[in-house]
């Protein structure tokens, strides 16, 4: 064992950065997204264009294929603009975790964009682009919407082809939309939506959906159930803005009642539990041999495996990698994995049963407000249990939407809200009215 | 709750060991004591009563045909290391 190591010298961009690499990707002449701008999330892969991953695992990896979303965006004339800053591999809530070093928040200064697609959602609320793609395995695209005050849909499981995103947890993860409307998230969502044959998980939903009309704010007569446990936790600004929020939708028409989700509180366990456990598999691909940093081990193919695992990974990364082999290994299987998936069923019914007399559920997308550079690094307990209120969406397959719903002490709060599977029209409908 | 999960610097080793990644000292020690502190919250999935999935889920299956992929020159352009057309990798043993 070395005595000492550091982590690849990955070239930092800056001291913060919205973008890995910025690079110029022009799509087709004409389409639905002709002249619009779209910042990209670095797990989704870019022909030719390096895809890192927030990772010095990946600092040099150039795919040789777009991923089926890429694909569509440029079929849809949309021009790429670059690669944004994510947390390593998707592993954390705030950005921070990426090689490259944290993201900004332009809408909270000296405060995390939230992850870890923050990247993308910093480049829509800075306005270096107009759209942007991230993906969310446990809230990772509606964290940073609700953090720096945008929008970020996280689609029904299935809806949006997972072909050429680079794995973290297959069975829970989706591609989605930024914008700063629900209808421009909504019609880029239209765009990457449908079925496609190299993903053999998504679904014939969506081909030919329409969902950017659904931004019509028309809300009379929506059913709204608001899980207390989803919102009894939260700070107290958060929570004023949040029922601010829900005044404001009855007053055009809509109608709440309050729901309970028994479940809930075995949500953010289940979810690490069966995230790491992907994640420790997924991430075995990473051996130096097929892509990675060269090493100069001289031993066998273990040592050098473990040795350019030691230094391609970060912490989080590692901590994950980890704790995912120790909940698959032998007499733990069925303790926590095994469990983990009874949870999840018992989630997947409790709000089945909760969306069997509402239309949509509401929270607020984060219980606290954006946290401070550096605040929750050191204490991951404390990062995995601010994903309190989007993993249990994941554990569910559901999709959900963040849209801004104010702001407590100058910090953006998010409002979420959830659909039954394959109910994006109604979730973007009522996201529609919070703008109003 | 149950039992206290305690977890030893041994124990972490050897999970590394299983995963391939290397840990120095400090990393064994950050991550002994933060996984005593995951572990115990993952304890409380004990309380969660069998359930069954009753999701319908159906295997998706198409026809095994030839059609276009990589070529053997992109299937190893981000190759550290490669000889003849293969990967090149460490010795096995």
């Amino acid at each position: 064992m070395s005595a000492s190591h550091s982590p690849l010298e990955v070239a930092r961009v800056s001291e913060s950065s919205i973008f890995i690499t910025e690079e110029r990707i022009v799509g087709e002449d004409e389409g639905q997204l002709a002249g619009k701008t779209v910042a990209v999330k670095d797990n989704i892969s870019t022909k030719n264009v390096r895809t890192t991953c927030g990772s010095a695992m990946l600092e040099r990896y150039v795919p040789p294929y777009d991923a089926t979303a890429i694909k569509r965006l440029k079929e849809a004339g949309a021009t790429i603009v670059g690669k944004t800053n994510m947390d390593e591999f998707g592993m954390g809530s705030t950005t921070e975790t990426s090689a490259f070093g944290p993201a900004p928040n332009p809408a909270a200064e000296g405060h995390v964009p939230g992850g870890s697609s923050g990247g993308s959602a910093a480049a829509v609320a800075a306005g270096e682009a107009d759209l942007a793609l991230g993906s969310d395995t446990g809230g990772s695209i509606r964290n940073p919407a609700a953090f720096c005050g945008v929008v970020g849909i996280k689609p029904t499981y299935g809806l949006v082809s997972r072909y050429g995103l680079v794995a973290y947890a297959n069975s829970l993860e989706q591609i989605g939309p930024f914008a700063s409307s629900v209808e421009d998230a909504a019609a880029l969502l239209d765009v990457i939506a449908g079925p496609d044959e190299r993903d053999g998980t998504s679904r014939k939903e969506g081909a030919d959906s329409d969902y950017a009309s659904a931004a019509d704010g028309d809300i009379d007569g929506l059913s709204i159930g608001v899980p207390t446990e989803l919102v009894e936790g939260a700070d107290d600004g958060v929570r004023e803005t949040f029922w601010d929020a829900i005044s404001k939708l009855e007053s055009q028409g809509a109608s709440y009642h309050e729901v309970s989700l028994p479940s809930i509180e075995y949500g953010v366990a289940a979810y690490y539990v069966l995230a790491m456990s992907e994640a420790s598999s997924n991430l075995a691909r990473f051996d130096g041999v097929r892509y990675g940093p060269a090493t100069e081990s001289d031993g066998n193919w273990n040592e050098a495996f473990a040795e350019v695992r030691e230094q391609g990974f970060g912490p989080e990364v590692k901590r994950r990698i980890l704790l995912g082999t120790y909940a698959l290994s032998a007499g733990y299987h069925e303790k926590y994995y095994g469990k983990a998936q009874d949870a999840r069923a018992w989630v997947k019914r409790d709000f089945d049963d909760a969306l069997s007399e509402a239309d949509v559920l509401a929270s607020p997308t984060m219980p606290v407000p954006p946290f401070e550079l550096g605040e929750s690094l050191d204490d991951p307990l404390k990062m995995y249990l601010s994903d309190a209120n989007t993993v249990p969406v994941n554990l569910a397959n559901l999709p959900a939407i963040s849209v801004p719903a104010g702001k407590t002490e100058k910090l953006p709060v998010g409002l979420q809200l959830i659909g039954p599977v394959f109910g994006e029209e109604t979730i973007i409908r009522a996201a529609s009215a919070v703008e109003e | 709750m149950s039992e206290q999960q305690s977890v030893s610097p041994e124990e972490v080793r050897h999970v590394a060991s299983l995963a391939r990644v290397d840990l120095d000292e400090g990393e064994v020690e950050a991550f002994t004591e933060q996984f005593v502190e995951i572990l115990e919250a993952f304890e409380t999935l004990d309380e969660v009563p069998e359930i069954e999935d009753s999701e319908g889920l159906e295997n998706v299956m198409r026809e095994d045909e030839v059609r276009e992929g990589l070529s053997q020159e992109e299937a190893l352009e981000n190759a550290p290391e490669s000889a003849e057309g293969y990967f090149k990798g460490p010795s096995v043993s």
